[in-house]
Formats: structure tokens, C-alpha cells, sequence
């Protein structure tokens, strides 16, 4: 084994951790006033905000009640559908919906349900006598309603990928067999019997997303309330104000921002262990919870399903205003499609679009080749890392982007890189790592190890085995978590935009830039290619396969 | 007319025939199904609770005590099925396995209900069982909680997915007697599954394949 294969899971590790350790140590020091004065100044001008009380209110409730009914949705969705014909088509349904980066989701929602957007225009003027814009607070609305709306639409997909991948190792259809056949209802028999062993392999993509849904800053920026905003919004308008008297709140506010994610954290792991208890007493009962599959089946149904159709019409959205000529309230349609959003944006829209497709190209590659050596390495060895790896994994996903990322603008801008490209895509791999990893491990794993055996009695030499047999027989699952680590540095939005100083500027950020004016067909241009780069990520990942395979029916050719 | 009675029931993958059986087994009665794996043997147990993947083309009708359950969900249908593995619940005790199997119709109360379970471990050689893990417990022993906890259930038929192949010689004898011994004993129509003629001839009723013809031991 090289030298680079035995130190590639240390300097992965190393990686994720620092980044994301020293980052948060770099926030936390302005707000105790290490460098200048010590002491709590910051905190008190923090709580001074009047908006300070709403916007914690806010970071919980819009992550908690996004976080519940998400993994309410997915598992009612996995549980009314398995082994039933539904059930493929939602599966084919997921890469499509995971693929959208959470901001263009978050436009697409926006012009569906703006006061003068999709379905106002929809219902006007016949059912709503509405001729112009109605003066309502639907987007944007005070309880975060919106926001909770979009977090479901773009959470549960991701949920029910995890589910079905954590699924084979619970023997979910014997044990759901054994349930029903003893006479309880789909739903229930899920909850009494699968849930237990699912839970303990879902519990972290579920704090990814309690912590995610709590402190999302562009789908708040986007969809979530203004006076106040959520707090890690309200963090970032202070992170990136000019003048940077605001940096000491921020840093302040930040922290607050940990240590509520902690402290949600930990109040979600006592639910958990009250829910499994009263889950044990349920199945204790005998009861057979029959009633529950007539009332939930259709609730999930129609819960899993709106957010989708929301989504794609949204999205549809995008590409229609981008196009738009004279588009009055409440015609439906624009009366003319022209190309002139398009031919004047060109210039901005290319430079943006580069500037993405750079970025998580190199990100991407350098997330693959240190995850296929880290893999390799495990294999040559023969052992799997421990299950702090994987906790580690999770760091990034887990501790809140406002909390790490001021710190490590701090850094950057000390040492002179912050603006500077390179910067910002080791910025972007911190987040691309851990899903290129969690996307590859488990086909890397499955790989047949008789053939690497085969290979060497064959008098091949490992990195011959790797090169010319596991690399190519595994070529689909590498391509499509270089589609999922491309799709989440499209994605990113703050490192882009705090380690970027605002000197670089990619189509996720123009987009959330442009949000807060009022031009809809640049958003739109915009928001669509935004969707279109892992979109096509994820067509070649599926293409190119099949087009190297084409005679080999054992790898899916025809 | 009591009994489980598989009316013409037929069972296809594409043009390939899997299951075709015509068959009244009565109370009490067991009907052995034998044949090599791929045979269509599980094919016909998971049309028996509902289970056929929609890939399968099916034509007849399952009739369980003169109602025709063809067409009810798993749930509903009161047919128990043993697995070839006891597929306990590893986070419930063996007394909360026994509790999801019985009934809360049969008895709600919760004092019933243990003084229920603990009768029936008592019945099965397991008296003091009910706080146990399931993991602790040899494979007689799970074979037995699992049987228990069908019984529980109060199914009207039992079925069999070859629950016997993964016990050892002596204990297979004896699970195998007390499952068919508490089957006749409730009058439950059972449909076994196999590939070992000690078993076919042990159950001691008609041995068959998957598509109706008469298998001689």
C-alpha cells in the first residue's frame, strides 16, 4: 500500500474536522471579545435586538415541525408502499427531486404561491375577484408556514432515500408479513415492528435534518418570515453587512445558534426514547391499529405528493417567467415568449454558470479520489472504520453552516485567501465529502471481493485489481455520487458566499441575490440553471454507464 | 363448510405455470407441499396471505370457512404463517412478542393479558419466560415463542414456510410434533411447505407439488 492510499483517511478526516472545528473556534472568539475586549458586549447588543425572541422561536419551530412531519411523511410513504406497485414510481421519483438545489426549489415555491404568483393567477379573477395582487403575506408569512412548506418539499425525498437504503438490514417485508398476517394494520405493524431497527440507522440523517431545517439560511432568505427572520438568516445579514460593526453580533448570534441546534439536539434524542417506549407499550396492547391505515394511508398519500407537485410546478415556473414577455395579474400564461431575459443576461449567466460548474467539479473530484482511497485503504486492510467515522462524517451536516462558516471567513481573511477561488472549493468539499462518502460506501462495499481474489491469483498486483477491475465494474455508483457531490456544491450557498467575499459569484448565489428584487425573469434564468447543472450531472451519470456497458448484459447493457 | 379450500387457484410468471391446485384441506388436516426450491412453493404461500408481488398473473379463489378471502388484505385474512426463521422482535421481551400476537379483543385488561401469556408458555415448556430477551433463548426455544405467538393471534389456518429446516435433528422431531399436535388440537387447516419427506410423512396427510400432482415418498 503507497503512502498517499495508507495517509488518505487521515487527511479526509482531517479534511472535515478542521474546517469545521477550527471554524467554529473562529466564531466563537469575536463573540466573547477575545481579540479585542473579553467579555459578554456582544451577547448584550445580541439580546438588545428586539427581533432576538422571534427569530430563536422561529430557528425551532420552522425546524421542528419540518423535521416531525417530514419523517412523518417518508416513513407513512415507505410504509403504505412497500412491496406494493406505488412503489417504484416514487423510487424513480426521488433522484429528480434530490437533484433540485434547495434554493432553486425554494424560487420555484416562491413563484407558485407569491401573492401574484401560479396559483393566485390560477384562481383569478373567476373564484378570487382578484385583478391585481391581493396584499397578503403568503409568502414570507409571519409563522414561517412557507418556509416549514419548502423544507418538507426538499427534506422528505432525502428521508426516504436514507429509509430505503437502511431497509434491507431491518427485514422489513418478513417482519411486516408477520404483522399483518397476525392482523395489524400496514401502518401500524410498520411503527410496532420495523420502526425500532430502521430508527437506530435513520437517527443521524434525521438530526442532519433538524439541524438543517433549524438553521437554512438561503430557503430562509427565500421562502421565511423578515421581521424577524429566522436566526441563522438574521446571522448572515450581520456576517455579511459592509461596514462590519454588526461581525461581533453575528459571531454572538451564531453561537446562540449552536447551542440551540444542541440543545434541540438533545431534546429530540429524550422524544426518541419516549416514543420507542410508548411504542414497545402499543405493541404490548394487542391492539391491531386497523383504523389507522383509513385515515393515514390517504393523509400520506396526499402529504407525500403535494410538496413533488408543488416542486415541479415551481420549477416549471422558473422556466416559464425566464422566457416571459408581457405577462399581466391574473393571466395564467405571459401573452409573448421571447429570449430577451436570456440574450441580455448571457454575459452574467455564463460567468455564474462557469463559476458553479468549476466549482464543483473540482470539488467533486477531489471528494472522489480521497473517498474511493479511503475505501480502498478499508479493504486493503480488511477492516471498516469504527462508528465514530461515520459521526464524523455527520459533523458538517450536523453542526449548523452559521456557527463554523464566520469563523473560517475570519481565517480565510486572515490568511489572505478569502475571495480566492481555491478557497472557496475547499470550502464546498467539506459538505461534498460527507455525501460523495455516504453515496458510494455501501456499493464499494458490496462489490464482490471473490474477484479481487480471482484478480490476484491471476498474478495481478492490488492497484491493478483497482484500476482495472473494481474501478470499471463499479463505474455507475462512482458517477452517481460524483452527481451527488456536484448537485451539493452547486447547492452551496453561504461558503460561497462568506469564504467568497463576494468576489465570487455562482448561480446559487446571484439567484438569492436576485430574490430580494423584483425581477422574476432573471430569477428565473437564474433558478433554472441552477437546476439544470446537477440535473445533467446526474443524466451522464446514468447515460455514460450505459453507454461503456452496452455489451455486457452482467452490467445492466442490453 | 369449515376448512381452507384452494378453488382452481392458479399462479403464472409470463407463461411459466408456478401454482395450479384445486384442494379442500379440512380442520385438523395437513396438506403437504413439496418440491425443489424455485418450485413455486413460496409463490403460493404469499398468494395464501396476500403478499404475490403484482408481477404474478393469478386466476381462483382462497375460501377460508365458507368466507372467500381472495381478495382481503393480509390483515384480515386470519391466516398465520411460521417462517423458516422465527422472525421474533428483537426489541421487544418474549412476553411482549406473546402481547403482539394476542388479540386486545381477546382481553384487554392488562392483568389478563399476562396471566394469558404466561398460561400459554406455561402450555409450551417456557413457564416464566415473558421477561426474557428473545436473543437469550436457544432455537427451540424462539421456534416456540413464534408458534405461541401465531396461536395468540387466533388464526383460522395455519401455514408452514418450512419451519423446521434450521433446527437440529431431536429438536426438530419435537417442535414438529408439538406444532402439528396444537394444529389438530385447535382443528386448524394447515398447508405445509417442505423439501424433506420426514416432514410430509410426519404430517401425515396429502403430499403434493406446487401444480397438484401427487408426490410419493
Amino acid at each position: 500500500m503507497g503512502p498517499l492510499l495508507r495517509l488518505a483517511p487521515r487527511l479526509t478526516i482531517g479534511l472535515l474536522a478542521v474546517p469545521v472545528l477550527a471554524g467554529t473556534a473562529g466564531t466563537f472568539a469575536p463573540a466573547f471579545g477575545v481579540m479585542q475586549e473579553p467579555g459578554l458586549d456582544a451577547f448584550r447588543s445580541l439580546f438588545d435586538w428586539p427581533g432576538i425572541k422571534g427569530a430563536i422561536w422561529l430557528s425551532v419551530v420552522t425546524g421542528g415541525v419540518a423535521t416531525v412531519l417530514a419523517l412523518l411523511i417518508s416513513l407513512g410513504l415507505v410504509a403504505s408502499l412497500i412491496g406494493r406497485r406505488g412503489f417504484g414510481a416514487v423510487q424513480r421519483l426521488l433522484s429528480p427531486l434530490l437533484a433540485v438545489p434547495h434554493a432553486a426549489a425554494a424560487l420555484g415555491l416562491a413563484f407558485l404561491i407569491a401573492p401574484s404568483g401560479w396559483i393566485a393567477r390560477a384562481l383569478s379573477p373567476w373564484a378570487t375577484g382578484w385583478t391585481t395582487p391581493p396584499d397578503l403575506l403568503i409568502l414570507n408569512d409571519p409563522a414561517g408556514i412557507a418556509l416549514i412548506f419548502g423544507l418538507i418539499a426538499k427534506e422528505t425525498p432525502f428521508l426516504v432515500l436514507m429509509i430505503l437504503a437502511a431497509l434491507p438490514q431491518t427485514d422489513a417485508a418478513r417482519r411486516l408479513t408477520v404483522a399483518t398476517s397476525l392482523g395489524y394494520g400496514r401502518l401500524a405493524g410498520f411503527a410496532l415492528t420495523v420502526l425500532p431497527a430502521l430508527y437506530v440507522q435513520l437517527r443521524l440523517p434525521v438530526y442532519a435534518v433538524l439541524a438543517y431545517g433549524m438553521t437554512t439560511v438561503d430557503m430562509a432568505l427565500v421562502l421565511g418570515p423578515t421581521l424577524p427572520p429566522t436566526l441563522s438568516a438574521q446571522v448572515t445579514l450581520w456576517a455579511t453587512d459592509p461596514s462590519l460593526t454588526e461581525r461581533a453580533t453575528a459571531a454572538a448570534g451564531a453561537v446562540v445558534q449552536l447551542a440551540l441546534v444542541v440543545g434541540v439536539l438533545g431534546a429530540w434524542r429524550l422524544g426518541e426514547a419516549g416514543a420507542a417506549r410508548l411504542l414497545r407499550h402499543a405493541a404490548s396492547t394487542g391492539r391491531r391499529g386497523v383504523i389507522w391505515d383509513r385515515i393515514g394511508q390517504p393523509v400520506v398519500l396526499t402529504a407525500g405528493l403535494a410538496p413533488a407537485l408543488a416542486l415541479g410546478a415551481g420549477l416549471a415556473g422558473l422556466a416559464v417567467w425566464s422566457v416571459a414577455g408581457l405577462w399581466q395579474f391574473p393571466d395564467a400564461l405571459p401573452q409573448s415568449l421571447t429570449p430577451r431575459t436570456w440574450q441580455q443576461a448571457a454575459p452574467d449567466l455564463w460567468r455564474a454558470t462557469w463559476a458553479s460548474a468549476s466549482l464543483a467539479a473540482a470539488s467533486t473530484a477531489i471528494a472522489l479520489g480521497l473517498v474511493l482511497a479511503c475505501l480502498e485503504a478499508e479493504h486493503r486492510r480488511g477492516q471498516s472504520p469504527g462508528a465514530g467515522v461515520l459521526w464524523l462524517l455527520y459533523l458538517p451536516l450536523i453542526i449548523p453552516q452559521v456557527a463554523f462558516l464566520p469563523g473560517l471567513q475570519m481565517l480565510a481573511l486572515v490568511a489572505g485567501v478569502q475571495g480566492d477561488w481555491l478557497a472557496v472549493a475547499v470550502a464546498h468539499l467539506v459538505f461534498v465529502l460527507p455525501y460523495v462518502f455516504l453515496s458510494l460506501a455501501a456499493p464499494f462495499r458490496a462489490w464482490d471481493p471473490r474477484i479481487a481474489v480471482q484478480g490476484a491469483a491471476l498474478g495481478a498486483r492490488p492497484a491493478r485489481v483497482f484500476w482495472r477491475l473494481r474501478l470499471p465494474m463499479l463505474l455507475a455508483p462512482v458517477l452517481t455520487a460524483a452527481a451527488v457531490g456536484g448537485a451539493v456544491s452547486v447547492g452551496q450557498y453561504l461558503p460561497t458566499l462568506l469564504i467568497g467575499g463576494g468576489r465570487i459569484t455562482t448561480l446559487t448565489t446571484e439567484a438569492i441575490a436576485l430574490s430580494s428584487g423584483g425581477n422574476r425573469r432573471v430569477i428565473g434564468a437564474y433558478g433554472l440553471l441552477q437546476m439544470a447543472l446537477p440535473a445533467l450531472g446526474f443524466a451522464l451519470a446514468v447515460a455514460l454507464p450505459r453507454m461503456v456497458h452496452a455489451n455486457r448484459r452482467g452490467m445492466g447493457g442490453t | 363448510m369449515r376448512g381452507l379450500t384452494l378453488d382452481a387457484l392458479t399462479i403464472r410468471q409470463g407463461d411459466q405455470p408456478l401454482v395450479s391446485l384445486s384442494v379442500r384441506v379440512a380442520p385438523g388436516e395437513v396438506l403437504t407441499i413439496m418440491g425443489a426450491s424455485g418450485s413455486g412453493k413460496s409463490t403460493l404461500l404469499a398468494a395464501l396471505i396476500g403478499t404475490l408481488p403484482a408481477a404474478f398473473a393469478w386466476t381462483g379463489r382462497i375460501v377460508l370457512n365458507g368466507t372467500d378471502v381472495t381478495r382481503l388484505p393480509t390483515r384480515a385474512r386470519r391466516i398465520g404463517i411460521l417462517f423458516q426463521d422465527d422472525v421474533l422482535f428483537p426489541h421487544l421481551s418474549v412476553g411482549g412478542n406473546l402481547g403482539f400476537g394476542l388479540s386486545a379483543r381477546r382481553a384487554a385488561r392488562r392483568s389478563d393479558r399476562l396471566a394469558l401469556i404466561d398460561a400459554g408458555l406455561a402450555e409450551v415448556g417456557l413457564a416464566g419466560f415473558a421477561s426474557r430477551d428473545p436473543a437469550t433463548l436457544s432455537g427451540g426455544q424462539r421456534a416456540r415463542v413464534a408458534l405461541l405467538r401465531t396461536l395468540l393471534a387466533e388464526p383460522q389456518a395455519l401455514l408452514l414456510d418450512e419451519p423446521f429446516s434450521r433446527l437440529d435433528a431431536t429438536l426438530r422431531v419435537q417442535i414438529r410434533t408439538l406444532v402439528l399436535d396444537r394444529a389438530r388440537a385447535l382443528g386448524l387447516p394447515v398447508i405445509l411447505v417442505t423439501h424433506d419427506p420426514e416432514d410430509a410423512r410426519a404430517a401425515g396427510g396429502p403430499v403434493v407439488s406446487p401444480l397438484g400432482e401427487k408426490v410419493s415418498l
